[in-house]
């Protein structure tokens, strides 16, 4: 039996690999510096439509912890996002108007990029609102990390999503361009969160956050899952099954020890929860590009237009990476 | 010839060659002789880079460079012919110090040299009498010595581990070439240049060599095992700090350990991590010296290291998260994070039994944090510590996982809390809390039916849900009642608690500390039971298994 799933888990592999490349084909170079890439560079893989806003921080911020190269697929900004992009020297740029949905939500796009340019790099595939939070991420850089990562012979490095959101009505709290989107939304739920065992990909599935106790919580197992997986040392033979949630082979899912043990691990923290959600909610309802016909969108115009408060008694306040592993949420393992 | 210092240093290089070269001027401008082993493997233009950077320096040498591969025979050899050149070049040199490019030294080199000043005639190495050698990290001990090694352990591990096997198995002995008595220890070491100079000039090398050129990492027992021939005084202990973890592996050092490495009893420390600026910064400019002295914790290093160690191997119980996820099944460890009371049916026999619960053990007890509807925290909270929500779909969703949130977001407070038949409860929760030495239940059965008997007429329908309570607090009671039980039961019937509460609930509540608290406060009132047992008459006729009207009756 192991044998024949074994068999099954490489052909859906090879599959996705075929059909990154079909999906690849809609990509169109806009500005190409990959040739500035180094060996032992650490890179970025980012999709995204219209976050002009978002950019300028979300850049500096990994600049500031190592990263040295950006592969960014640009779909279908209208805001001057390309433009923006384009002008940056460590950015490579491809644009695309096919469907985000077609192409799994943009992973397929992403898994030709990381197949071509990311093979034997460590590469960081993360969201323009997701913010990497590492044990001594304020002493020590990426590249101490990976690494580290390296010589214990680990490939794939967990780091759960952590909803952040303002305390107040989310409009109240508008964002500027290069701010710290953390100034605004500043609070986290520290203990609620749900972990199943995925028996056949072996990855951990993680729900909970405020999403699932504010937004939705008559219909628990609807809420997005938070287990990522974005800091891989890439191969040709890697693939994200789907979103940065999994990976193939499902050896890189095994970012968690199951003998009592704690592997070191990282948060996501999570920028979505700013003003601009509420434009963005509107907007994806209409495109119906995203996950489970934009449900999660449907909820949050729903609640957020509203005026709906996510901030309650028990928030806690974001400090460091120190609180949130002493929380729990992530953990230095044997990293000393 | 020019004039140097008393102490000779030997890098052994292979990564990072400008850190080394850094370190190597630290010890040159000091006076100091460096002799630089430059790895094979290391590329010639790597190699002309670093003679460039150091330019020409009359205590500066190269040694003849040797493939040196984890473990192997020729990281010996390396250290040997450099310690040749120093003790051939530099006859003023009294001590020589082994060290890796790796290597960054603590404290100004005038400290080592007036501390190796006052101690000419002492070698510094960790040499470790293997049969007390109990502190190897993973890996063998005796047997390094008795037994051949042809495969290499990082390459071809599969083969090495089965040629450990099948020479057990044929009870292979290689014999220890006498006189020697094997030692092992930390690879670092510090000789005079008499003890160096008769192990390099021993008549019976060639002999010793052959026979530690089959050992396994060699460069852990060759001088370890050797200098106790020749030693007049040994120090067993290296004057470099390494910290291994669990795989043999050296702790890196960061940035951010300079305070710690300032706490040490060591000259050196390995390894450092190639871009760890600070520390370069720090230790290689004249700033130790204008600081103010700290005192050396070497403890205090120990202790930092043994944490992370037991952090990755045992982990933080009773906690559930993305990097550590221990099955739920897992057999006489703690599941949660911390003790917690769960009471069944005390509260239909008592007057208000969770206020006095909380006012007696101190506590912020819970009603039924399973009821039907929602989740009843303390004080009817919408939402508790670790912002969990009161939400029944949420709890019902994970309901193992409601539990060990709650338990670790209140770690440091005892939870109290009720449950009962009929509370939405897996079985499989029971078992949970049965298996855990963190949870203490109490169980008062047949309690279940006095709600009923205050509320409501005996219909039919009433009968078949009392019988669906008592079957699933029969099935209870076989988890709890189990062999393998790892939390504190107590289990009484209602006639077993109406006979004497006092006694009972004293009990209880003393394993708690109450006992203060009982004093105080006292007893809970009796809720009204008047004409119970005519009810359990009336059930019993019914058509209601009769064990009930019995347990209460005994």
């Amino acid at each position: 039996m192991s044998v024949l799933r074994q068999l099954r888990l490489r052909s859906e592999r090879h599959r996705k690999l075929l059909r990154k490349l079909r999906k690849s084909l809609s990509l169109r170079a806009r500005v190409n510096r990959t040739d500035r890439i180094r060996t032992r560079d650490i890179l970025a893989c980012v999709t995204l439509r219209n976050e002009a806003p978002r950019l300028p921080y979300f850049l500096d911020y990994y600049r500031a912890q190592g990263v040295q190269h950006f592969l960014v697929v640009d779909n279908g900004s209208e805001d001057g996002s390309v433009e923006l992009l384009e002008k940056e020297r460590d950015v490579s740029l491809w644009v695309t108007q096919a469907s985000y949905k077609a192409a799994g939500f943009g992973i397929d796009w992403q898994n030709h990029l990381l197949w071509r340019y990311g093979a034997g790099h460590w590469v960081l595939t993360v969201d323009v609102d997701e913010f990497l939070v590492y044990p001594f991420c304020d002493s020590r850089p990426l590249h101490a990390l990976t690494d580290w990562l390296e010589s214990q012979g680990r490939r794939s490095f967990a780091a759960m999503l952590l909803d952040m959101y303002p305390k107040g009505p989310i409009g109240a709290q508008p964002y500027r361009p290069g701010q710290d989107p953390f100034e605004i939304a500043r609070w986290f739920d520290a203990g609620n969160y749900i972990i199943h065992r995925n028996p056949l990909y072996h990855n951990l599935w993680i729900q909970g956050g405020v999403r699932q106790r504010a937004i939705m919580p008559e219909t628990p197992g609807e809420a997005p899952a938070l287990n990522k997986i974005p800091l891989v040392h890439w191969s040709r033979k890697y693939v994200y099954k789907s979103s940065t949630h999994m990976l193939l082979p499902r050896g890189l899912n095994k970012v968690y020890d199951e003998s009592g043990g704690e592997l070191a691990s990282g948060v996501l923290l999570h920028a979505k929860f700013l003003d601009m959600i509420v434009d963005k909610a509107e907007e994806e309802m209409t495109r119906g590009q995203h996950y489970a016909g934009s449900r999660e969108y449907r909820a949050y115009r729903e609640t957020l237009a509203g005026g709906q408060d996510l901030w309650c008694d028990w928030s806690s306040e974001y400090i460091n990476w120190r609180q949130l592993e002493i929380l729990g949420l992530m953990s230095k393992g044997d990293w000393a | 010839m020019t004039a140097s210092a008393p102490l000779g240093i030997i890098m052994l290089c292979h990564t990072a060659l400008p850190r080394a070269a850094q370190v190597a001027r630290f010890w040159l401008r000091a006076g100091c002789p460096v002799v630089l082993h430059v790895d094979r493997a290391v590329p010639e233009r790597e190699l002309e880079g670093l003679r460039a950077d150091l330019g020409s320096e009359p205590l500066l040498r190269f040694s003849p460079r040797h493939r040196c591969e984890w473990g192997s025979w020729n990281i010996v050899r390396a250290s040997q012919d450099a310690a040749e050149v120093m003790l051939g070049d530099f006859p003023e040199v009294g001590h020589v110090l082994l060290s890796s490019g790796s290597c960054l030294p603590l404290r100004p080199a005038e400290e080592l040299l007036a501390f190796l000043r006052d101690r000419p005639d002492t070698d510094f190495i960790e040499s470790v009498s293997i049969n007390h050698a109990t502190w190897i990290m993973g890996g063998l001990s005796e047997e390094r010595f008795t037994l051949y090694f042809p495969f290499g352990w990082r390459r071809q591990r599969w083969l090495f581990d089965t040629a450990v096997e099948v020479q057990r198995k044929l009870e292979i002995r290689r014999e220890v070439p006498r006189p020697l008595d094997p030692h092992m220890g930390s690879q670092w070491w510090c000789l005079t240049r008499a003890t160096l100079q008769a192990i390099l000039t021993d008549p019976k090398r060639p002999r010793y060599e052959r026979y530690f050129r089959r050992n396994w990492i060699p460069d852990e027992s060759y001088f370890q095992t050797l200098v106790r021939l020749h030693d007049r005084r040994v120090e067993n202990r290296s004057l470099t700090l390494v910290k291994f973890d669990r795989n043999g592996r050296p702790y890196l050092f960061y940035d951010d350990h300079l305070q710690l490495l300032r706490r040490s009893d060591c000259f050196l420390a390995r390894k450092i991590w190639p871009e760890a600026d600070k520390l370069y910064d720090f230790f290689l400019s004249d700033q130790p010296t204008r600081l103010p002295p700290v005192t050396p914790e070497p403890a205090k290093i120990d202790r930092y290291f043994e944490l992370a160690e037991k952090q990755r191997f045992e982990g933080r119980a009773g906690l559930y998260m993305q990097s550590r996820f221990p099955s739920f099944d897992t057999v006489g460890t703690a599941r949660t994070a911390g003790p917690y009371a769960a009471f069944s049916g005390f509260e239909h026999l008592f007057e208000n039994f969770e206020h006095w619960l909380g006012q007696v053990t101190g506590t912020r007890p819970h009603g039924h944090l399973y009821a039907p509807d929602r989740v009843q925290f303390h004080g009817g909270a919408q939402v508790w510590h670790g912002a969990l929500s009161a939400s029944g779909a949420i709890r019902d969703y994970n309901p193992y996982m409601f539990l060990t949130n709650l338990l670790w977001a209140t770690r440091g407070e005892v939870q109290c809390f009720l449950f009962g038949p009929e509370d939405r409860l897996p079985d499989g929760l029971v078992d949970f809390m049965t298996h855990d030495p963190n949870a203490r239940i109490s169980v008062l059965t047949g309690a279940y039916l006095l709600p009923y008997f205050r509320g409501r007429k005996v219909d039919g329908d009433l009968l078949h849900h009392i019988g669906e309570m008592q079957r699933r607090e029969q099935a209870w009671l076989t988890i709890l009642r189990s062999r393998w039980v790892q939390a504190q039961v107590e289990i009484c019937s209602l006639g077993e608690m109406l006979a004497d509460p006092e006694a009972r609930l004293r009990a209880i509540i003393e394993a708690m500390d109450g006992a203060a608290g009982l004093s105080v406060h006292g007893l809970p009132a009796l809720r009204p039971m008047e004409g119970f047992d005519r009810y359990l008459v009336q059930l019993r006729d019914k058509g209601l298994p009769p064990a009930i009207l019995k347990e209460f009756q005994c």
